[in-house]
């Protein structure tokens, strides 16, 4: 499944790097610690977090993840907007709380990094 | 943790600086600054902020002024609610004798709306010292919750805790290469003060120390091997 699919399904709202929705997704992560995250997620994941600050981009970055969604309404810093536009890593916002977001995500058989 | 054990301790650890650095709180630095009077003994004001990402930053300053201005712009960035002394325990103001003066009611243990940029920025622009604190910890730290030392964050230095050394978290963090280091004891007990980190200094205060930390005029810092 492409994360654009991703996207409809849960209705997240698409803040930045809309041209990279295409790229499949591998699995699954969530995690408000960033080195865990770099420890554990792989290439083409998709990472729910609700950290906000440009790091999450640069993590991202790293890692070639497929894009990151923020739940619980939180609004990534104008810094972390900008430099994820200009990374080309899309960063999907929901209201929803990590751990609803993750059950969508199991209901949709994206499976979880372990 | 009473002011005039503190300063025992202190001395009986030959400390020539401590800092008093409570969670988003200066309250209690006044007392014990009081309770070193009279001793060779220096008592920095500061707190220790935690910001929106969870992340532990020591703030220091000069003065006991600068200590509470910063406090107000911290507890108009906290959440209004009242601390539940029955889960994250009683949070007490006392004076130099350690007694008892009223208790803090706000709830302490919790994020500021800060980031950790605004949280350095903001104490820099106050003439004091942001270090981000204990970041070899796994949780509430700089390296644990994001996961590298962000690119424009103005810390002074980097402190890391007796479970590690300056070495090894170079080694392990490249992110860090570039900052100065103090090793401390994030003393939440009496026992956990720490007397690890030598500082040469002409005057014990935040200018010779930031100079220490850029190794200026021939101050330096430097954490004792074990």
């Amino acid at each position: 499944m492409t994360l654009g699919e991703v996207a409809n399904r849960l209705s997240l709202s698409v803040q930045t790097a809309g041209e990279k929705l295409e790229t499949e997704v591998t699995g699954g992560y969530a995690s408000d610690l960033l080195s865990c995250v770099m420890a554990k997620a792989r290439k083409g994941n998709v990472w729910v977090t609700l950290q906000c600050h440009p790091n999450i981009v640069a993590v991202a970055v790293l890692l070639e993840l497929a894009g990151v969604i923020v739940t619980q309404g939180m609004s990534p810093d104008a810094a972390t907007l900008q430099k994820a536009d200009e990374e080309g890593i899309p960063l999907l916002t929901t209201a929803h709380t990590t751990f609803t977001v993750v059950g969508q995500l199991t209901q949709l058989g994206i499976q979880g990094t372990e | 943790m009473i002011p005039p054990l503190i300063v025992k301790h202190a001395r009986g650890l030959a400390l020539g600086i401590i800092a008093v650095t409570d969670h988003n709180s200066a309250e209690n630095v006044a007392a014990v600054i009081e309770a070193a009077r009279g001793f060779d003994l220096t008592v920095l004001p500061g707190m220790e902020v935690q910001t929106r990402e969870e992340v532990h930053l020591l703030c220091l300053f000069d003065t006991v002024e600068q200590a509470l201005d910063w406090q107000a712009v911290v507890y108009a960035h906290l959440p209004r609610l009242k601390n539940k002394a029955e889960v994250f325990g009683a949070q007490f103001v006392v004076d130099a004798t350690g007694d008892f003066i009223r208790y803090n009611d706000r709830l302490l243990l919790t994020s500021t709306s800060f980031s950790v940029e605004e949280v350095a920025t903001c104490v820099e622009e106050r003439r004091g010292l942001c270090i981000a604190a204990h970041v070899d910890r796994p949780s509430f730290s700089l390296l644990a919750n994001l996961g590298f030392v962000p690119q424009g964050a103005n810390f002074a230095a980097m402190e890391i805790t007796r479970n590690t050394s300056v070495d090894e978290m170079r080694r392990q963090h490249p992110s860090l290469c570039e900052y100065p280091f103090i090793r401390s004891g994030d003393a939440h007990r009496l026992s956990e003060m720490s007397n690890n980190t030598v500082l040469t200094i002409e005057q014990p205060t935040i200018t010779e120390i930031s100079m220490a930390f850029r190794r200026q005029g021939g101050r330096k810092v430097k954490v004792l091997a074990d």
